[in-house]
């Protein structure tokens, strides 16, 4: 599902941060388009 | 969801449409998690942002839904531990709803 | 090994619901987006009472007057079960108004950028003249003069973009721009940094009144805030450090700041503990002072659901690193744990970096620490604000790790969290939650014989500077002194000198027989 497809990443930094992430869509076969990490606090 | 990040998501979508272009996650709360795939979705619903009232229809997972798709050591390395952390099913079904 | 010690630490906190109003961030956006929107309306309505904030359960451990464990036991909310007849001083500090705390922003301005109104200017130099602790600075005779009128605090305001200070309903002075135009001298940043430093101030003579640490014995201090100060051409030139000592008789003392967002306290903990053990230094001083933007920084989702807003407190904290005293809890310097550039951005390799290769490095399981003290966020505040509880995540990653690890069952993950862990009980100012909260309760604990060590962990987000999107932590262990100081362990040449001539003198013994 993720192979060829365009990914705009919302990372959070006290869940799963941007780059671990990219890190698996890419293994997937996905292209990034955008990657961001969030912080609540 | 920053309201830097509803700016950034709004031009990919205008340049990539919401066929090829989707959204992951990685919130920690299901709350939160899902608030962002509303965003995306149908429009910012705190009406703070620039897509407030903008229906991007884009689909949005949370990587604890793209388990199958990653090569298995890589998500492990990744994502594995958090697993035993985060609350999976709850933020996976909060999610979901916001698909279509 | 001679490690340095703990040998104090302190805490303030101010109630600061003016500021929350006029500087918090939060605010200060919604105001400029629509200054009409329900959410400024209805905020007033929910702001604390000084009482109501000296009461709440988080806010006393803070300031040591109940221990961690001790607030696990008070049923949630917290907010509704406040400690009857708590006190505004506390074992480590104290808690402070904001109408005494305007005052202290204007005796440590060195500027005259603080103008308060005369008869508010009076009220306050009043109770600060009997402030058992604050009494003594010199600068205390700033509260004689300069003050203004009303009328001219309300043009200064309206005319000069000075930055409103309210009490009680009334607008009770401002904060001046320092420049015209330059914007790294801004009235908001003057305001800030102001704050930061009266507040750091406040906890740093707490410090010295509470451990006994002379002014004179301080050495270095290092400050560690997340203010920046400067001009246009520096904007972040600094030396915050200094400015605090100068108002606090520290006359033997220079500093410097350290910055690295929230993981900041943590590094400028190691680079105090290098600095004593090394024998650069006897006494450094860690600090912090509060953040004024921070305030009701989630306070839209509070009032939402109808809580009191309960980012209502600048935070502050000192620490006194000093030479092994035999007694006092050391820092394990040999067990540092630091996220490295190349340690990599995953849940599992940011808390391998910073939780257990220290540990391995010591031959420590991760249940061999006591308590571990990550980011101690109140979740009262940050759970209605989607934000979930974020020292709780931190006791499940470190339990999970220690499941990964073998240490553990899988089934005991959350067995381990309630042994090792605590509830978060400090306000949401960033580099203040960080660690450091622990650090008075865990020496106590220590001294006590309650336990043996403890883990000091601050997590940083540096990407939020938009120049890099890594991430940041470093950790320290504190642990029970062995009481055994090591001597001098420098070369004593006669001594050497004779002991070769004694093993000559036997070797020649053993070929003659």
């Amino acid at each position: 599902m993720l192979k060829g497809k365009k990914v705009a990443i919302l990372g959070d930094r006290d869940g799963i941060p941007g780059p671990a992430i990219e890190e698996c869509v890419k293994a997937a076969g996905a292209e990034v388009v955008f990657s961001t990490t969030e912080c609540f606090v | 969801m920053d309201l830097e990040n509803q700016a950034r998501i709004k031009d990919l979508c205008d340049k990539y449409g919401n066929e090829d272009l989707i959204v992951v996650l990685g919130g920690a709360e299901p709350e939160a998690s899902g608030l962002a795939a509303e965003t995306v979705a149908t429009g910012d619903p705190t009406f703070a942002g620039p897509l407030s009232g903008v229906s991007l229809g884009l689909k949005a997972y949370h990587i604890f839904e793209l388990k199958d798709e990653i090569p298995a050591d890589v998500y492990e390395e990744q994502v594995g531990m958090m697993e035993m952390v985060l609350d999976v099913d709850e933020i996976v079904n909060e999610v979901k709803t916001y698909r279509k | 090994m001679n490690y340095p010690v703990v040998k104090g630490a302190a805490y303030a906190l101010v109630q600061a619901n003016s500021m929350l109003l006029h500087q918090g961030s939060t605010q200060i956006t919604e105001r400029l987006k629509n200054e009409q929107s329900e959410h400024l309306k209805a905020l007033p309505e929910h702001l604390r009472s000084f009482e109501d904030a000296v009461c709440y359960p988080p806010n006393q451990a803070y300031i040591g007057n109940i221990t961690p464990d001790q607030l696990k036991e008070i049923p949630h909310p917290w907010y509704e079960n406040p400690i009857a007849g708590a006190s505004r001083d506390g074992k480590y500090g104290e808690i402070m108004p904001e109408d005494e705390f305007f005052g202290l922003m204007k005796m440590v301005d060195s500027f005259d950028l603080v103008v308060l109104e005369e008869s508010f200017q009076a009220a306050v130099k009043e109770k600060l003249q009997s402030h058992p602790i604050l009494k003594d600075i010199k600068e205390i005779t700033k509260l004689d003069s300069t003050a203004h009128s009303a009328d001219e605090i309300q043009k200064l305001v309206a005319e000069h973009n000075a930055q409103p200070l309210y009490f009680a309903g009334k607008l009770v002075g401002c904060v001046k721009k320092a420049h015209e135009f330059d914007e790294a001298l801004s009235s908001e940043v003057m305001l800030g940094n102001l704050a930061n430093k009266a507040s750091a101030v406040l906890v740093l003579k707490q410090l010295l009144a509470k451990t006994g640490l002379n002014p004179e014995q301080v050495d270095y201090i290092i400050e560690c805030s997340e203010e920046a100060c400067g001009d246009m051409n520096q904007r972040g030139g600094g030396n915050f450090a200094k400015a605090i000592g100068e108002i606090c008789g520290c006359i033997n003392a220079t500093g410097s700041d350290t910055r690295s967002f929230c993981a900041g306290p943590a590094h400028a903990l190691v680079e105090a503990a290098a600095l004593v053990q090394s024998g650069i230094y006897s006494n450094v001083v860690v600090l912090g002072g509060g953040c004024t933007a921070k305030l009701g920084m989630n306070s839209r989702d509070h009032v939402k659901k109808g809580m009191p807003a309960l980012e209502d407190m600048l935070g502050a904290f000192a620490v006194h690193i000093g030479e092994n005293d035999g007694v006092n809890p050391v820092i394990r310097t040999d067990a540092i744990g630091r996220h490295k550039i190349g340690s990599g951005a995953s849940p599992q390799a940011v808390m391998t970096a910073i939780v257990t290769d220290p540990l391995d490095k010591i031959g420590y399981k991760i249940t061999d620490i006591d308590r571990y003290a990550p980011e101690l966020q109140n979740p009262e505040i940050t759970e209605p604000a989607g934000a979930g509880n974020v020292p709780m995540a931190n006791f499940k990653m470190i339990s999970a790790l220690a499941v990964k690890r073998g240490d553990i069952q899988k089934a005991d993950l959350m067995k381990a969290v309630d042994s090792f862990g605590m509830p978060g009980f400090a306000p949401t100012q960033g580099h203040i939650p960080s660690g450091v909260p622990f650090i008075g309760h865990a020496r106590d604990m220590i001294l006590e014989g309650k336990i043996e060590r403890a883990m000091i962990i601050g997590k940083g987000s540096l990407f939020l500077g938009r120049l890099t999107n890594l991430f940041d932590g470093v950790s320290m262990i504190m642990e029970k002194n062995s009481g055994v100081v090591a001597t001098d362990t420098g070369f004593d040449q006669e001594q050497l000198r004779k002991m070769i001539a004694e093993a000559m003198r036997e070797f020649a013994k053993s070929f003659r027989e």
